[in-house]
């Protein structure tokens, strides 16, 4: 039996980079999202809810839900499940509306 | 926004899973030519999808059942002169008369797509693209059903963990339980043990008995039952428990999946009281079936037809064409059938669509009931495969007494945080009868995901108890459009005025 994904598809990716999360260093692959990034470093939330303040993170997987919205480089509202990670990101954790850069 | 010297093009196809494949590879063998959109940077669908190259994956075909129908199709796109655009995420097809006259066929009329573009279509540059003709193979999203802790995070989306797995090469933990009803659950499963998770339990809330129902649709499709074996084999290998008539009525922990409660349901899906038993896991990986998404068809009128699981999918003639002319559709947007009847269909609506911009009948003799040839077989085999469809939507339609496992502060609608009491005090106090006047009432549905999460939740609890209404499917924008996009047409269309 594989032990990781990447053994089960033999995967032999390119070299890996650093992006971070609310300050905090994560290693990503070349080819990820944010959001396959962020799991592979165990983090499954990086957003809070506007009323509750809840955590949350990827759930449909697919671009559908936005539950995995994410501000990334400082844009609020980005799909973490979408974008690719790029060498150097930085992620924060999205609260609340996500209207941070309107200051509103 | 330029129209490139190919516009019109014969054919847009929107999606390139395996219907948007098998259409767009067939219409362009025939000759016509073809723009296939899609809003990821690859080919194949949630079905195919797998790692981006970079990740340098040797065997993608491990995460995969009959991968090589899909690497077929992807040397025939290759070799073919489809223009494959990725990265367009499009929110509006407009039916625009006469530009093309007499050119375009027996309807004569030409189609504008509209799309957004980039991975996540922020990027500033909005796209329209014209064709004679339309396919709409977009597949369908995850049918989700709210209890208590769904919000949690470590529970994920069934169809996110497989596609986060296949086109990441990441696991939402190390120890899933796979949960809600359908086949796909046991796909997930296999799949996520296989890939190195611990995988406690797979709980069906159906049981599979109902398959036994309807012998005729079992026995003439092989290949299904051979797909059921193989996931079988390897839930055996992996020592995963299948666990029927089940379900997770709630999930423990404060930031993140501890554990859920499984418990044990009658036959219309009301939990038993003193069932439930707590299975340690750090995820849950949750769905409850398929939802065909049919959006930009509906937004033109297209008439749906209601599933037996309750969803709600085109209503397609024999030849695919949608009650629109000009429009086809093919996949799970006619209803969820897998990736083989989905190839079918495309490969069927990409021979009628060249038939009719040709002028001729794609079924030389449609009289004698099945036709000669090609078109003949691809009918037969998408009536046998549909058949089998209708069984298995029947086996894991959702039923009647699921809304016992919500407590009233469960949230029912994740966008807007809108919980079941909420809902119900909408539907008891304040007399809603359908999902729309409970969104009016309390929000649900109107957040980012428009209500493809809570829509046949909020549907049920509307229908207190009685058969819910399908939601209507029907919104202006099937993705979220920044004003700046809007305000771009509008500009554009002053210029064409002048």
């Amino acid at each position: 039996m594989a032990r990781t994904p990447a053994d089960l598809v033999g995967a032999q990716p390119d070299p890996p980079f650093e992006i971070t999360f609310d300050g905090r260093s994560v290693t990503a692959l070349p080819g990820q999202t944010v959001a396959a990034a962020l799991w592979g470093a165990g983090i499954l939330a990086w957003r809070t809810t506007r009323e509750g303040g809840r955590p949350r993170g990827a759930f449909c997987g697919i671009g559908q839900c936005y539950d995995c919205l994410a501000t990334v480089n400082g844009e609020p509202n980005r799909r973490a499940c979408l974008v690719p990670a790029r060498p150097g990101d930085a992620i924060t954790t999205q609260e609340g509306h996500g209207h941070d850069r309107l200051a509103v | 926004m330029t129209a490139s010297p190919s516009e019109p093009y014969d054919l847009v196809v929107v999606g390139a899973g395996s219907a948007g494949l098998a259409g767009a590879v067939t219409a362009a063998e025939l000759g016509l030519s073809v723009a296939l959109l899609d809003s990821t940077t690859q080919s194949g669908g949630q079905f195919y999808r797998h790692p981006a190259p970079a990740l340098g994956a040797v065997r993608p075909e491990a995460l995969h059942h009959d991968w090589s129908a899909f690497s077929d199709l992807r040397r025939r796109l290759a070799a073919s002169t489809v223009t494959h655009l990725t990265g367009h995420h499009v929110w509006s097809v407009v039916r625009e008369s006469g530009e093309s006259g007499a050119a375009a066929g027996e309807t004569g009329e030409t189609w504008a797509v509209h799309a957004i573009t980039g991975a996540d279509g922020t990027e500033e540059q909005p796209v329209r693209i014209t064709a004679r003709a339309l396919l709409l193979a977009t597949g369908a999203y995850e049918r989700q059903l709210p209890f208590p802790g769904w919000t949690l995070p470590g529970v994920v989306g069934a169809g996110g963990a497989q596609a986060m797995l296949k086109s990441g090469l990441v696991l939402p933990g190390r120890r899933i339980v796979v949960a809600g009803s359908g086949p796909l659950l046991l796909a997930v499963a296999s799949s996520l043990a296989a890939a190195g998770a611990r995988v406690p339990a797979v709980v069906e809330a159906a049981g599979y008995l109902r398959y036994a129902r309807s012998p005729r649709a079992l026995v003439t499709n092989p290949a299904k039952a051979a797909e059921a074996l193989v996931h079988g084999a390897a839930l055996l290998r992996h020592r995963v428990r299948v666990l029927p008539g089940s379900a997770v009525t709630e999930v423990h922990g404060t930031d993140r999946v501890e554990a859920v409660t499984v418990s044990r349901l009658d036959g219309d899906w009301t939990p038993v009281p003193g069932t439930g038993r707590r299975i340690a896991c750090d995820a849950l990986a949750v769905g409850h079936g398929l939802v065909p998404q049919i959006e930009l068809a509906t937004a033109v009128g297209c008439a749906t037809r209601a599933l037996p699981d309750g969803t709600l999918g085109l209503a397609l003639d024999d030849l695919q064409e949608t009650s629109v002319a000009g429009l086809w559709a093919a996949g799970e947007t006619g209803g969820v059938g897998g990736a083989e009847l989905a190839r079918t269909e495309g490969e069927l609506a990409g021979r009628a669509i060249a038939a009719r911009l040709r002028g001729r009948r794609a079924d030389p003799d449609p009289g004698r009931g099945v036709g000669p040839g090609r078109v003949g077989e691809l009918r037969r085999r998408r009536d046998r495969m549909r058949a089998f469809a209708d069984v298995m939507s029947a086996a894991h339609a959702p039923g009647p007494g699921w809304p016992a496992w919500l407590e009233d502060e469960t949230d029912v609608c994740r966008c807007e945080e809108v919980t079941a009491g909420r809902v119900r005090e909408a539907v008891t106090e304040l007399g809603a009868r359908d999902a729309r006047t409970v969104k009016l009432l309390t929000r649900a549905g109107m957040g980012w995901c428009q209500g493809r999460m809570c829509g046949t939740a909020v549907a049920c609890l509307a229908a207190r108890g009685g058969t819910p209404e399908p939601p209507a499917e029907r919104r202006p924008f099937a993705v979220p459009v920044p004003l700046a996009t809007l305000a771009a047409l509008d500009e554009r269309a002053t210029e064409q005025n002048l």
